[in-house]
């Protein structure tokens, strides 16, 4: 768990805009590979600006819930609209719902081959079809909103797994999206390099983004999400507020989760 | 045999230099095509439909399982009776390039397989299409990882076109031939060509590592891999 610097401008509350309707609506998506039943019957309703975190056991489906949203993987029953937008095999919907959902993965997936500048503005220069003098100002200034404006010329490989994280969001973020999916983002991440993304990441919250992050990082959670969702066998098995959901967790199985990650 | 004996094969200098551009015509010109071409299917038998896929599998290993002579001979001799006539050169370009492709197929569907799934997640999440992904982010990296095994294929079809006398294409080993019979030294004619095959071939190894540099790995080449 990291130490964040406490933000007062984050209250576990849900935010004011949330009546203005949800961002992310799931309802009765099921999903399997093969024979094994990864999603069963998840009913989710983001709200815009909300901030959810994410946890469970390995193989409990959270990665494949999220992944599910900007149709990495494709659910087989039920409903996923995003941001009105309703997911289908349409592929002028995948692309006008990628356009709005950016993701970061556990392992960075920057391009190894670009530079970091090159890695920003591909999708604005190709997606957004913006001018490269638009796009490298745009790169430039999430760089700077990430604090590594210095390695724009660098390659991926020679900054560390804070700095490749960081970048992979400042990435996401030249897409102007208006939600955020984070897969395990300081997963692979060496300890101390865990708070310098998760800091990138309060950061974004206290600008309103709406956030479904995937993350055992209890202490983020505690302090920037709006609800705190617990996942096992492919189910949500419980969801609440931070503070009620650590303190009073409700379902036995939550609560033997919560005491072996808090507990060590 | 001695050096002076070299000296009717030198003697028929411009028959040797009009068979050594014909043989980097026919080298450049079937490496450039056979590359953008297994590049395509690459794709194709990795991306495309399921007919595609068993096609260019069935095209792949049909053209690297049988040999070249056997190829240029059906296209040259063959397809006139399928109503296709071609001239030797192009019938010759021809068999180079459709083999040349069923190699560099294999070779940059190795690199692309070699590729983290992660890379195409990454391009599809910032909203590229399977195309752009494909060219812009899955096959740089592929072509990089790739390209020493490339070079060695492009060498082989340099050597290769020696075969493409056979259909009275007038290119080096043609030539060589036409000195040995001419001359009656078949020996130093022989020893010649091969010298100049050797050159030719160093050299060409050499331009494809300039190629790689400058286009392939670029700069990245030098810091970006770790």
């Amino acid at each position: 768990m990291s130490n964040l610097a406490p933000s007062a401008a984050l209250a576990p509350a849900l935010p004011v805009s949330a009546s203005s309707g949800a961002a992310i609506e799931l309802v009765g998506v099921n999903k399997w590979y093969g024979e094994f039943h990864v999603l069963k019957d998840i009913n989710l309703r983001v709200h815009r600006g909300e901030r959810i975190v994410i946890c469970g056991p390995s193989g409990s489906g959270k990665s494949t819930m999220i992944r599910c949203i900007n149709r990495l993987e494709e659910h087989q029953q039920g409903s996923i609209i995003v941001d009105g937008i309703e997911l289908t095999n349409d592929l002028k919907r995948i692309d006008e719902i990628r356009r709005e959902v950016g993701m970061c993965f556990q392992h960075f997936n920057l391009f190894p081959h670009l530079t970091i500048l090159e890695n920003l503005t591909l999708a604005p220069i190709w997606v957004r079809k913006m001018p490269k003098k638009d796009a490298d100002e745009l790169a430039m200034h999430f760089l700077r909103k990430v604090k590594i404006p210095e390695q724009a010329n660098k390659y991926p490989g020679q900054l560390s797994g804070g700095q490749q994280q960081r970048v992979a969001i400042a990435r996401a973020l030249c897409m102007k999206p208006k939600i955020m999916l984070f897969d395990e983002p300081t997963s692979a991440l060496d300890p101390e390099m865990v708070k310098e993304v998760l800091e990138t990441m309060v950061s974004l919250a206290e600008e309103g983004m709406t956030m479904l992050c995937v993350t055992h990082e209890m202490g983020f959670a505690r302090q920037v999400a709006n609800r705190v969702i617990f996942m096992d066998a492919g189910q949500i098995i419980e969801m609440n507020e931070p503070e009620a959901f650590f303190s009073n967790p409700q379902h036995e199985r939550t609560k033997l989760f919560l005491s072996q990650i808090l507990g060590h | 045999m001695n050096l002076s004996s070299f000296i009717d094969v030198f003697h028929s200098w411009p028959s040797l230099l009009n068979g050594l551009a014909m043989t980097v015509m026919l080298t450049l010109v079937s490496s450039f095509l056979g590359v953008v071409l297994g590049t395509l299917c690459a794709w194709g038998s990795l991306r495309g439909p399921k007919a595609l896929r068993w096609f260019i599998r069935g095209y792949v290993e049909f053209f690297r399982n049988t040999p070249f002579l056997g190829q240029i001979f059906f296209i040259f001799f063959g397809l006139p009776a399928l109503g296709v006539k071609l001239d030797p050169v192009t019938a010759a370009l021809v068999a180079l390039t459709i083999n040349l492709t069923a190699y560099a197929c294999e070779i940059i569907r190795a690199g692309i397989e070699a590729t983290p799934a992660g890379q195409f997640e990454a391009a599809s999440s910032l909203g590229l299409k399977p195309a752009q992904a494909f060219f812009l982010v899955i096959l740089p990296p592929a072509f990089q990882r790739v390209w020493p095994a490339m070079t060695s294929q492009l060498v082989i079809i340099l050597l290769a076109s020696a075969l493409c006398s056979q259909i009275s294409v007038a290119e080096l080993s043609y030539e060589a031939n036409m000195i040995a019979s001419r001359t009656f030294r078949n020996f130093e004619a022989y020893i010649v060509v091969t010298v100049i095959y050797l050159g030719l071939a160093v050299l060409f190894r050499e331009m494809l590592t300039w190629v790689g540099r400058r286009f392939v790995y670029g700069e990245f080449a030098t810091v970006g891999q770790r």
